[in-house]
């Protein structure tokens, strides 16, 4: 079922199964968000959202399903927990981030940031060796991004490489866990699990 | 520590602490030894996630830390971790866990292990403030860290979600600065104890992270700080990294095994490890 609304920026449609999935699934009482703002004052990164989150939680009760998918506010959330702590009304509202990534993930909307990537990334080296090689991590985004070939960006890099090289941050080989079978079951099994 | 009860845990370093920090797993084991307590490292660990599996699959971010509690429950000994982002990724899992036996259940198929979510999860910086205790610690602090001005940095998981971490003060935690106060350090008032480095922004918003670590580093020089105190290897790496401030930052291992004994070589080993160099402001006090 759609619903036609007409919001400030013209007729949108609303999908009330949207709302639902996402307080269903966070065990969210979104309902109860009265727009105090406590979230989007204390947020750290709000600055740098295309929504605040006070405003993506409204979104979301209202079923604005293409407006809040399409937002980066969920992927740059840096799930800090200080809106959720600050809330009055106990919203947990990183679980509510959680949920929207996922559902993004699923229906493929992964284009706004580089932070579906980074997730990838990170993972696939978890499946890989059972723990995180961090240099494999820093080289592979930053190849996977581009945000190796940002030339303004190249000096910079590679200072920051020297540096960690020089001060010995970074091991050179990777380190394998033995019961690797075991973490290569927990991927299958949660992955069949989410669907 | 009450009289007889000998500390002993099983030890999950993390995936940082094998690399970009190791200076952190250095000296919270000397740290440990230098204390008696005793940690036994969780054989054959793997990674918690991290943000990256909860921000993924809900599922992953339950059964990759549950491997590992597992395999501390079959011990029999409760889990010591030195990572902020570990720590709240093991603490959820219990909660979760407990909260809801099918979801335990579903967990242990995908682990393939029995786990009765038994395990204590406890960080490092409170088993050293709390069990051990600062009474137990006074009386062996060796050189104490006298003029020493600086901001305990908590950042977030050690004390959000507070239900979930059940750590100290979710907006105005103490643990840290007393702790520094018992091996004689000055810890400052200030404002910016629990705010975000930027986290699993690392790389993917470098300008986010530079942004919020120069408020951080800002907020402790004007506090008075000569430099800052981080108990999080993801923490100590954004602020490190990022921050155009120029201040120092410590593990609060570093500065307790220093306090307690850690021989000067050792501790300017730790201390070359890390971008901005603290060793200039425990020299400027004599304490090198």
């Amino acid at each position: 079922m759609t619903v036609r609304l007409v919001t400030q920026q013209g007729t949108e449609s609303a999908d009330p199964a949207f709302t639902r999935e996402v307080l269903g699934t966070s065990h969210a009482n979104l309902e109860r968000c009265y727009q105090c703002m406590a979230c989007s004052s204390g947020c750290p990164v709000a600055y740098a959202f295309d929504y605040a989150p006070h405003q993506l939680l409204r979104m979301v009760q209202l079923g604005l399903k293409d407006r809040v998918l399409d937002s980066t506010t969920y992927w740059l959330c840096a799930s800090c927990e200080t809106c959720a702590t600050r809330c009055p009304n106990d919203i947990p509202i990183v679980q509510v981030m959680d949920t929207l990534r996922h559902i993004a993930l699923r229906e493929g909307r992964t284009q706004q940031t580089g932070l579906p990537l980074f997730h990838e990334t990170f993972l696939s080296g978890v499946k890989s060796n059972g723990k995180v090689f961090e240099l494999m991590l820093i080289l592979r985004y930053m190849l996977m991004s581009k945000d190796i070939f940002k030339l303004g960006e190249l000096p910079k890099n590679i200072k920051m490489g020297i540096d960690m090289f020089t001060r010995g941050k970074l091991a050179i080989l990777p380190d394998r866990i033995k019961g690797l079978a075991n973490i290569k079951r927990i991927f299958q099994q949660t992955e069949r699990e989410n669907g | 520590m009450a009289e007889g009860k000998a500390l002993k845990y099983a030890y999950y370093p993390g995936c940082s602490l094998e690399a970009t920090a190791r200076e952190y797993d250095e000296s919270v084991r000397a740290s440990a030894r230098l204390l008696g307590v005793e940690l036994v490292e969780l054989e054959d660990w793997n990674c918690c996630g991290a943000s990256s599996a909860h921000c993924t699959n809900t599922g992953l971010s339950h059964a990759l830390p549950a491997r590992n509690l597992a395999m501390a429950e079959r011990q029999g000994n409760d889990l010591a971790v030195s990572c902020a982002a570990c720590f709240l990724r093991f603490k959820q899992t219990n909660h979760d866990l407990r909260a809801d036996d099918a979801l335990r259940q579903t967990i242990e198929k995908a682990i393939g292990a029995p786990y009765q979510a038994k395990t204590e999860v406890e960080h490092v910086l409170s088993i050293f403030a709390r069990q051990v205790g600062l009474e137990e610690i006074k009386p062996r602090v060796k050189k104490p860290l006298k003029g020493l001005k600086l901001a305990a940095y908590y950042g977030c998981y050690l004390v959000r979600p507070p239900d979930v971490t059940r750590f100290d003060d979710p907006e105005y935690p103490m643990v840290m600065d007393d702790l520094l106060a018992a091996i004689g350090a000055e810890p400052v008032d200030w404002t910016h104890k629990v705010e975000c480095c930027g986290g699993n922004l690392l790389l993917a918003r470098t300008d986010v992270v530079a942004r919020l670590c120069d408020d951080i580093c800002q907020a402790a020089l004007d506090a008075g700080a000569a430099a800052l105190v981080a108990a999080c290897p993801l923490c100590l790496a954004n602020l490190d990294l990022r921050q155009t401030v120029g201040v120092p930052i410590f593990y609060f291992s570093e500065l307790l095994a220093l306090a307690l004994g850690a021989s000067t070589r050792e501790v300017n080993s730790w201390c070359k490890r890390h971008i901005h160099n603290p060793a200039p402001v425990l020299k400027a006090q004599n304490l090198i």
